[in-house]
């Protein structure tokens, strides 16, 4: 771990451990009477720990290390994905597929830096295997929905989430040894885009933005949350190989994509009836709840820098 | 000592392959004498429910299943035997003074759980057959043991019929509130009741 990655983590430290005394002295002055919205936070807060603590000894470990991790995250994400679009007995092969095939395969692609497939491979080959796969058990009941349910949780939960540790394959000249940064970047931006808007959406929320997809989204917390999160994006600068505006307008970039991921998501999650992907993390839900905007955001990331910087 | 570190290992690949996650909706996880009566639509039915029990409650709690099956190998003996202590009922005996209630209400008088599946068989579609009447006679002979209703989700996903390798799919075992048999209750109305109870428990009819 080099000297900006420490700092880095000692500044992300830093705001969880405000963070905490904030929402510890919210449950004191709230009289020790339970508040779903106090305790939420707290939870949140409390899993945001865990999430930093993991990345943390990932990014120390080194490449593999964060390689493996986002294999497993999209592992997860994959799994609660499947679980909620119901196929069919003949969708067996298909799914199959998914996990123990194209999964760990797209992961291997990255690992051995190759782009020309791995960019392609789950879009182009993958997405003819799987509706090949289903044919085979010869049942045509919604056989266009089933086919998309597995082509999509494959698309979202292993392909564009993969794109995250694809960062570690650009290589930027005068930027090389220094990958996991960008990596760094991408979510910490992403993620306290999602934090602010939360914020700002608790704090001022009045108007709602998009009632039947989201609920909980306001046109308080969007603004307020994607500006200060682009904000603090161009003050991150010095970790990317952009300078202060190039950063800027890329954070306001991935952070509409991300807002955009997250009502796609809830838009699925709604037509399925339930609130949450799953239950993996304390107050935030199952994986999918804390990534749809990283998937929205990685592809577009990574594409911009390869096109412009590599 | 061997057996139990089988059990173990069932347990543990078990609630790893579906997070298992148990939810006690109308009752709650307590060592009293129960029959578990749950949808069934995979082999792998009982070992789920029994790995969502807490470990304390799962010793005296045991699994009601088909002779013809778990007779085959001597792997299916011994675990069905050996490892889950399981009540086996032979379906399909010629003898006509075979009671396959007999080794059910011999385990409920020594004081064990007991999980069955009203169904008879392994359901292949979504929803739930119509009940067998064992459940009803079972509750009649013992009114005091209390019946839960278990809708196991998903499971069929993971492992469906005729299939070796398991999907990593999540599964959901909710548990619902205890029935009783109700004095003058007619075998018909019970068995719709107690089915409609499991129904209810299940997600997608929602």
């Amino acid at each position: 771990m080099d000297k900006q990655t420490q700092m880095l983590f000692a500044g992300i430290g830093a705001i969880l451990i405000l963070a905490s005394v904030i929402g510890r002295v919210l449950k004191w002055r709230s009289g020790g009477t339970p508040n779903p919205v106090i305790d939420n936070l707290n939870a949140r807060i409390n899993a945001w720990w865990v999430m930093v603590l993991v990345i943390g000894i990932a990014f120390w470990l080194g490449q593999w290390a964060v390689i493996l991790l986002f294999y497993a995250v999209s592992f997860y994400a994959l799994r609660e994905f499947l679980t909620l679009t119901p196929t069919r007995r003949s969708d067996y092969p298909a799914l199959v597929a998914a996990f123990y095939l194209a999964l760990p395969l797209q992961y291997l692609l990255i690992a051995a830096d190759w782009y020309g497939l791995f960019s392609i491979f789950i879009p182009v080959y993958v997405f003819l295997l799987l509706p090949i796969l289903a044919s085979l058990g010869g049942d045509t009941t919604r056989f266009l929905e089933r086919a998309s349910k597995v082509q999509w949780g494959l698309m979202i939960a292993v392909f564009c989430v993969s794109f995250v540790p694809a960062l570690l394959t650009l290589d930027i000249a005068g930027f090389e040894g220094r990958n996991l940064l960008l990596i760094a970047y991408l979510v910490i931006v992403v993620q306290l885009s999602d934090v602010l808007q939360y914020v700002c959406g608790k704090l001022f929320g009045k108007r709602k933005i998009a009632p039947n997809l989201s609920p909980s989204k306001t046109v308080e917390g969007f603004v307020g949350g994607v500006a200060l999160a682009s904000l603090i994006g161009g003050c991150l600068w010095f970790i990317t190989p952009f300078n202060f505006w190039q950063s800027m307008l890329i954070a306001l970039l991935i952070n509409l994509l991300g807002f955009a991921g997250g009502i796609v998501m809830s838009a699925i999650k709604r037509d399925r009836g339930v609130k949450d992907w799953g239950h993996m993390i304390e107050g935030h839900g199952g994986m999918l709840d804390r990534l749809d905007s990283v998937c929205f955001a990685a592809p577009i990331f990574f594409h911009l820098v390869r096109f412009w910087w590599a | 000592m061997f057996e139990s570190l089988v059990a173990l290992g069932i347990t543990v690949a078990a609630r790893t392959i579906t997070g298992a996650r148990s939810l006690w909706l109308g009752s709650s996880p307590q060592a009293v004498q129960r029959i578990y009566f749950a949808n069934h639509s995979s082999h792998g039915d009982f070992v789920l429910l029994w790995a969502s029990l807490p470990p304390a409650l799962r010793r005296n709690t045991r699994p009601v299943a088909g002779a013809d099956y778990w007779q085959k190998s001597p792997i299916r003996r011994y675990i069905i035997n050996r490892v889950f202590n399981g009540v086996l009922i032979d379906r399909d005996s010629s003898d006509p003074a075979y009671d396959p209630l007999q080794p059910m209400l011999k385990a409920l008088e020594a004081g064990d759980s007991l999980i069955i599946f009203p169904e008879g068989t392994r359901n292949l579609e979504d929803g739930l057959l119509p009940f067998k009447s064992g459940i009803y006679h079972l509750a009649w002979r013992c009114r005091q043991v209390e019946l839960i209703p278990v809708w196991i989700a998903n499971l069929n996903r993971v492992m469906p019929k005729g299939r070796v390798l398991p999907l990593p799919l999540l599964c959901t075992t909710s548990f619902g509130a205890p029935l009783q048999l109700e004095y003058g209750e007619s075998k018909e109305d019970f068995l719709s009741r107690s089915r409609e109870a499991l129904l209810a428990l299940d997600p997608e009819q929602h």
